[in-house]
């Protein structure tokens, strides 16, 4: 057992930091720290700033044009930059559809579509989850029928993160609607300006336009963009999941956020003092530290297992379960630390910096933020899922 | 022991709640949080006709209630229908105020005011939290200080909520002592149009509005003073202890809607070809919220049964209440969204902004923590 890096991972983490230091935009990573949004600008500079220094993909092989990173110095990779409060990368293309190309894509679609990915020329989203296909995917009922060198495309999608920005989605489609449900669906690449694709918002509770519909009226689209084998999708969206998945835990994410609190809850004053003075908040806090500490190393010793090559089981879920409910604690705490300040409408929030009337800064978007976020025990596969899953590996052989 | 409600408060509620449930429908809400005012002034003034208002204040002055279960009784039926109307601010609170602490009356242009109120056609806001006050209820900074004739209000005061509907701000300022001690502090009312208020004003996340407000040498007439100089500690305590009970009944309402939903939801949403609510995993879990609902119930029938009592048991109950309910209120909430799934994260569902509503009260006069804290200090006395 050794729990320290080794001097390469150091120094790596050292040149993280410099890069950050120098190229992060003191704008984009104001937005990040303040909880407010950043558009599709601020997404579009960001990706493209990281694909200038060639640390867009740290996932991808490098033939590609990947990293070449290893799993540590991926961890160490996001962590700075959740520190250094710079902005997520959108995933969908990335992290998602990427792995996915790369492994059950054609020669053709991979020329195509990855560099455009890099070069964010094409924004992807995902188009999974229906109205009545949730947890239950495998029920979704969007229809793609084979016309000529065409699919037909009807039916609707929802959930759509970020949709409104994307020009490309991925679908799963009933392909076969007389096959057994996982048997019949296919993997769908369809470019967003093709007729009959209407985007409709749906506002989220704390305001904001994160999400949509997205429906699809006779929408034609040419047979090359399927991926792999017609009614073999199934395989490939599970694949898709697993790498959904990766930086589940979300330590940097919780780590920034808990520092935010700290900075907050040093603001703050109750009787005369600091919040972070009092004990009971300051208990609260120091549970939520201690539980993130020991899910760090839980999340390194997954991630140090999988360099040396083990495929993780089970351990991905309960790096969601638990990692989610950290993250969950802290966005409540941040709104704890806030007290009255936390009752205004973020995105209405008050006043400019130069208002003597405004509020302690960053006190305006912590509710907004702790409700948002109640999205992360119920996507990427709920946390319920999550516990099926882990209970059925575990309890499956014996019961 | 009987735990009825009287014939009247039956009555009140029955009549309430088929109102709120005829009236009171999404869309209508939607409409409220969107006005300006940040409330429905069709839907206030019905409330007034209703005699909502004067249930909430005493014979004495007007109304023909004011007790804590009668403010309990109201409170669990603007909950239950996730109201943004403010009936806390105003009424509650403001009209606890107005009335004094039982030993004195009011003053007979106090008491003009109250019947205004209770006839649907004031409204009040009470600025008192300031930025280094964090809920507790003698912390002021703010000063008032002489200046010949006149008095001299100058400080800030946060998160006024209805300060900007406000015919009158009732504003809490201190004449003499230190931040944090009882004795010094007055109250004045003062004109959110007079010189020197400055107030800027934002939507709440669960409806309503609210306003930063800046007394920037305030000057006012004595006459302008609530009570007596210096002697407003009580009033202001007997008044939150009024106002904590209406909220913690308020989120009794939500969180029973939000039950509500939940297990409506559970039975009709499919997935894996049955309801969800087959799934034991779901299932325990809406028991777990039933029985919290029950204890969050009893809480609010102590803490309403002891408004009347001497002010360390009747805030020893109350501040166990609002911890009670600050814990099962978020359980409840949270529950409620996680076990709707997607859905309940949309601003149109109902459910959203019922959650929204029950978490939010956490922020108002104290959350669980502070209201432990509370609850140990009178504890030991
Ligand atoms: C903010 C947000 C962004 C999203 N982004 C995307 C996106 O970009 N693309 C996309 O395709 N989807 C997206 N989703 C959809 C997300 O994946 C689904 O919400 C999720 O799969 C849950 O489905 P559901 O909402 O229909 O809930 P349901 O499946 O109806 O679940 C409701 C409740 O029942 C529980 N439950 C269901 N089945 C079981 C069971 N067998 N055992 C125990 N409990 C069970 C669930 O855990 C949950 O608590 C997003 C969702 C949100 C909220
Ligand atoms: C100290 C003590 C004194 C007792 N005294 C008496 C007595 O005087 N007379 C008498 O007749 N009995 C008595 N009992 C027995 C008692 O009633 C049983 O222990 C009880 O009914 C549980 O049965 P079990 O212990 O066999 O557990 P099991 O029934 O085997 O249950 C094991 C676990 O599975 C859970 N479980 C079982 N079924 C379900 C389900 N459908 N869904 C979810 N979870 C489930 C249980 O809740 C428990 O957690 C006593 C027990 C104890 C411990």
């Amino acid at each position: 057992m050794d729990l320290n890096y080794s001097t390469e991972d150091l120094a790596f983490r050292a040149e993280v930091r410099a890069f950050l230091d120098a190229k992060l935009p003191q704008d984009l990573s104001d937005a990040v720290r303040l909880g407010r949004g950043l558009g599709k600008e601020g997404h579009d500079r960001w990706h493209s700033i990281l694909n200038e220094q060639g640390w867009l993909a740290p996932t991808w092989p490098e033939e590609y044009g990947g990293c070449g990173w290893n799993a540590v110095q991926r961890h160490i990779f996001e962590e700075e930059c959740c520190r250094a409060h710079a902005p997520r990368i959108v995933p969908f293309g990335l992290t998602m559809l990427a792995p996915v190309l790369q492994k059950f894509g054609s020669d053709e679609q991979r020329a195509h579509f990855l560099p455009k990915i890099l070069s964010g020329e094409h924004w992807w989203c995902q188009g999974y989850s229906e109205p009545g296909a949730g947890s239950d995917l495998a029920s979704l009922r969007t229809r793609a029928v084979r016309d000529g060198d065409h699919y037909v495309v009807n039916g609707q999608k929802t959930w759509t993160t970020l949709g409104q920005y994307a020009n490309w989605i991925f679908c799963l489609v009933r392909t076969d609607p007389d096959a057994k449900q996982q048997e019949g669906i296919s993997f769908l690449l369809i470019d967003m300006d093709t007729p009959g694709i209407e985007v409709r918002p749906i506002i989220l509770l704390d305001g904001t336009h994160e999400v949509n519909e997205v429906w699809f009226t006779d929408v034609r689209v040419p047979v090359e963009n399927l991926v792999g084998e017609e009614n073999k999708g199934w395989t490939y969206a599970k694949y898709l999941l697993t790498h959904e998945r990766t930086n589940i835990a979300g330590v940097g994410f919780s780590q920034a956020g808990l520092d935010a609190v700290k900075r907050l809850a040093r603001q703050q004053i109750h009787r005369g003092r600091p919040l972070i003075e009092n004990p009971h908040f300051a208990a609260r806090l120091a549970r939520a530290e201690i539980d993130l500490m020991a899910m760090a190393t839980t999340n390194l010793r997954i991630i140090s297992a999988a360099a040396q090559g083990q495929a993780p089981g089970v351990e991905s879920s309960m790096l969601k379960v638990k990692g989610t409910e950290i993250r969950q604690e802290i966005n409540d705490l941040a709104r704890r630390a806030a007290g009255a300040y936390a009752l205004p409408f973020a995105a209405e929030a008050l006043a400019g910096d130069n208002s003597a009337l405004a509020p302690p800064e960053g006190s305006d978007t912590v509710a907004a933020q702790y409700f948002n976020n109640r999205k992360l025990s119920i996507f990427g596969g709920s946390n319920e899922i999550q516990k099926n899953i882990i209970a059925k590996v575990s309890l499956g052989g014996r019961t | 022991m009987n735990f009825q409600l009287t014939d009247e408060r039956q009555m009140l509620q029955d009549s309430l709640r088929r109102f709120l449930a005829d009236r009171y429908t999404v869309a209508a809400r939607t409409e409220a949080i969107a006005d300006p005012s940040g409330y429905s002034p069709a839907i206030w003034t019905q409330l007034a006709d209703l005699g909502v208002l004067g249930a909430l204040l005493p014979e004495a002055v007007g109304g023909y209630g004011g007790a804590g279960f009668d403010i309990a009784t109201v409170f669990e039926e603007l909950g239950r229908a996730g109201v943004v109307e403010p009936v806390l601010d105003s009424a509650v609170l403001c009209g606890a105020l107005l009335c004094g602490p039982g030993d004195a009356q009011p003053s007979p242009r106090d008491r003009e005011y109250l019947e205004r109120l209770v006839a649907g056609d004031l409204q009040l806001a009470f600025a008192h939290g300031e930025p280094t006050s964090r809920y507790e209820r003698t912390w002021v900074e703010t000063t008032a200080t002489g200046d010949g004739q006149d008095v001299v209000l100058t400080g800030r005061k946060t998160v006024v909520v209805n300060a900007e509907a406000a015919e009158l701000l009732i504003v809490s300022a201190r004449e003499g002592g230190a931040s944090g001690d009882r004795d010094g502090l007055s109250l004045f009312l003062v004109d959110p149009q007079a010189a020197g208020v400055r107030m800027q004003g934002s939507a709440l996340l669960a409806g309503g509005r609210a306003a930063e407000v800046e007394l920037d040498g305030v000057h006012l007439p004595h006459s302008a003073r609530l009570g007596t100089a210096g002697g407003a500690a009580t009033r202001i305590e007997t008044a939150l202890a009024a106002a904590e009970v209406a909220l913690a009944a308020e989120t009794l309402g939500a969180m029973e809607t939000a039950t509500r939903l939940t297990m409506d939801y559970l039975t009709t949403r499919q997935q894996f070809g049955r309801p969800i609510g087959t799934f034991q995993a779901l299932q325990h879990r809406v028991a777990e919220m039933l029985i919290e609902v029950e204890q969050a119930r009893s809480a609010v029938i102590n803490a309403a049964g002891h408004l009347e009592d001497t002010p360390q048991t009747r805030d020893r109950h109350v501040a166990a209440a609002r911890n009670l309910i600050g814990r099962t209120g978020r359980h409840i909430a949270e529950e409620a969204i996680q076990l709707h799934g997607g859905i309940a994260m949309t601003a149109e569902y109902e459910l959203a902004h019922i959650a929204k509503r029950i978490v939010m009260a956490e922020h108002r006069f104290g959350d669980a923590d502070t209201q432990m804290e509370r609850f140990i200090d009178l504890s030991a006395a």
